[in-house]
């Protein structure tokens, strides 16, 4: 794996508010169809990391590669162009939209009617939304209901879908199945075992080991700011990456 | 100690995987509710054809006197109504176009005089309409301004613009109405095309593009989705700034162009054209099925909404009943459209996970 050119790669990131070091010296690495956890108590710093890859925050310093380019982000729009796309907790999604008028929110495609009019092209959106969301596994036949309309699983299948479609390569995580109930969990985490099989790398927050142990290569933990350790998944256990966590 | 914090498995949640029957009922639903205030316009004009029938043995609805007189009597709420209904979707409200509408009956009486003698009658009042709607695009752009950079609530801001707007139109007219000569103009405000009253015909082309600027363009989606989660929006990549200063402009021209109307409709123009106006105009947009929360609602139920209030209010001066019942029969509509409204989003808009 290590031959490869990481997707992205941090090197000693570190972000102070003030005299809190929020975030220090942290370096990690994402490579391609790659499941990446970050773990770590509140407060640890795992936020302050994905704001400051994501383009919220600039680093106070450190490095973000992207696929071997050094990248330097000053709005979160910046990333998003660049294929570094962050799912919020709250999906933010438009509840009144269809699921293509999610997917195409901000970039919406227009043809002209009669020749000449130009409108909405609904029909492009709801074919792009049919194979998007059928890539990850989720087959919506009513293209014209409103995302409300859907379960939270669904739901964030769609803002995954919108990351998808639009060719992210890096998708980050914050929580994502914090407030789901268990079925929907379960759903969320094939959807990140399609982004992988994808090639597309995920980096991925949660506080539930369970999930972390059944999707992910690696694991982060992060402890007040700084590394706490970096375990592959498949060569440590519950306890261990639990001490880490608290420490001792 | 920190792995299961934030675990809420909830009880009610089956999965769903495909939730396509709950969802083909859901949108069932929806699409009758979208339609109520066409049904209400319906089951109305019936009411009143039966009771014309009954009290006096004539015909309500297939009158095309009255027809026109409800068409013309539509006419500047619904044009209110058209701009409040883009503020009200994005999650605002405008409560400065009663009196912007009175500026711009105003203003456009004052320059189709002034224009008339250099320009000839035809060309003044192309004119004068021009500067009306421009005139009134300035407390719009005001409005705009408020709420987009100085973050004003929408409330507030137009509530300070309707007492601006509403002083420099009387102060403009000289504390009464202006009257208009011009011939012309005259003529366009009360000729008729086969029978269909010109500013019927005018306002009728207008509300149909504004339809289309509503559901057929970036302006109409983006208004949506800012009325439904302007975090989400703005994470797309709108310019929320530039889209809100754009729609209250848009609010303000509506005003606008129902002021120049006015005033041909009456030869004059007067500060107070649009004052019982604003009411009517939230009204029609409540009742044709837009939530005073955003993210909802359509110029086509707006058109229903604004004929339901024009058929209550002529419908009950056609069989004689007293006006003031109209008052209670519109604020009744209201209130009935709201329920309405809110019982449709606990069936049908509740998330079942949640
Ligand atoms: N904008 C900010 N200003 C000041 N301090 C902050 C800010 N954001 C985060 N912090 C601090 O940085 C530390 C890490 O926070 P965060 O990244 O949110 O942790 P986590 O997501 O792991 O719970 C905390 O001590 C928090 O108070
Ligand atoms: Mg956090």
């Amino acid at each position: 794996m290590s031959s490869v050119t990481p997707l992205l790669e941090v090197s000693s990131l570190s972000k102070h508010f003030g005299a809190v070091r929020a975030l220090h010296d942290v370096s990690m690495k994402v490579h391609p169809g790659e499941v990446v956890a970050l773990a770590g108590d509140n407060g640890a710093g795992k936020t302050t990391l994905i704001k400051a890859i994501s383009g919220v925050f600039r680093p106070t310093s450190g490095e973000v590669k992207l696929k071997g380019e050094p990248v330097s982000f000053t709005t979160p729009q910046e990333a998003r162009d660049k294929g570094i796309e962050t799912i919020y907790q709250d999906l933010a999604l438009a509840d009144n939209l269809t699921i293509g008028g999610n997917i195409f929110l901000g970039r919406e495609p227009m043809r002209r009617a009669f020749g000449f009019l130009p409108v909405l092209d609904r029909k492009k959106m709801a074919d792009a939304a049919r194979t998007t969301m059928a890539m990850l596994d989720f087959h919506v036949s009513r293209t014209e209901a409103p995302v409300s309309n859907f379960s939270g699983g669904q739901r964030q299948a769609v803002a995954i879908g919108r990351a998808v479609y639009w060719d992210a390569q890096v998708l980050i995580m914050d929580e994502p199945t914090a407030a789901l109930g268990v079925p929907e969990q379960r759903k969320v985490i094939s959807l990140i075992k399609q982004l992988k099989t994808q090639g597309r790398g995920v980096i991925f927050i949660s506080h539930n080991l369970q999930d972390i142990f059944a999707v992910s290569d690696r694991i982060i933990v992060l402890r007040r700011g700084v590394m706490a350790g970096e375990r592959k998944i498949s060569e440590t256990t519950h306890d261990e990456v639990v001490k880490l966590m608290v420490g001792g | 100690m920190t792995a299961s914090d934030t675990q809420s498995p909830t009880d009610a949640t089956d999965g769903r995987p495909q939730a396509d029957h709950a969802d083909r009922a859901k949108t069932l639903v929806q699409r009758i509710a979208d339609l109520r205030a066409w049904l209400f316009l319906l089951a109305l004009i019936l009411g009143f054809e039966v009771w014309a029938r009954v009290s006096f043995g004539g015909t309500f609805i297939l009158n095309p006197f009255n027809l026109q007189s409800i068409a013309v009597f539509a006419v500047a709420p619904l044009l209110l109504a058209t701009g409040q209904t883009f503020v009200i979707i994005s999650g605002g409200i405008d409560l400065s176009l009663g009196f912007i509408m009175g500026l711009a009956a105003v203003v456009a009486a004052h320059a189709i005089n002034a224009l008339t003698p250099g320009f000839g009658m035809p060309t003044a009042v192309l004119l004068g309409f021009l500067i009306a709607v421009l005139v009134a695009a300035i407390p719009g752009t005001i409005n705009g301004l408020l709420v987009s950079r100085l973050r004003v609530p929408p409330f507030i801001g137009t509530l300070g613009m309707f007492g601006v707007a509403r002083g420099v139109a009387f102060l403009l007219a000289g504390g009464t109405t202006v009257p208009v000569s011009n011939s012309f103009f005259a003529m366009i405000g009360n000729g008729r095309f086969m029978s269909v009253p010109y500013i019927v015909i005018i306002t009728a082309i207008f509300v149909l593009i504004m339809h289309y600027l509503l559901s057929q363009t970036r302006f109409g989606q983006h208004n949506y989705a800012i009325g439904a989660n302007v975090q989400a929006a703005r994470r797309a990549g709108i310019d929320i700034k530039s889209h809100l200063l754009r729609l209250y402009i848009l609010s303000a021209c509506c005003a606008g162009l129902g002021g120049v109307l006015y005033s041909a409709r009456f030869n004059a123009g007067a500060a107070q054209a649009g004052e019982p106006l604003l009411l009517d105009s939230v009204a029609a947009v409540v009742i044709g099925g837009a939530s005073l929360f955003g993210g909802s609602g359509t110029i086509i139920g707006t058109v229903a909404g604004a004929f339901v209030i024009a058929v209550i209010q002529y419908g009950l001066v056609f069989v004689n009943v007293e006006p003031f019942w109209q008052f209670i029969s519109v604020g009744v509509v209201i209130i009935i459209s709201v329920l309405i409204d809110q019982a449709q989003r606990r069936f049908s808009g509740g998330r079942q996970d949640e």
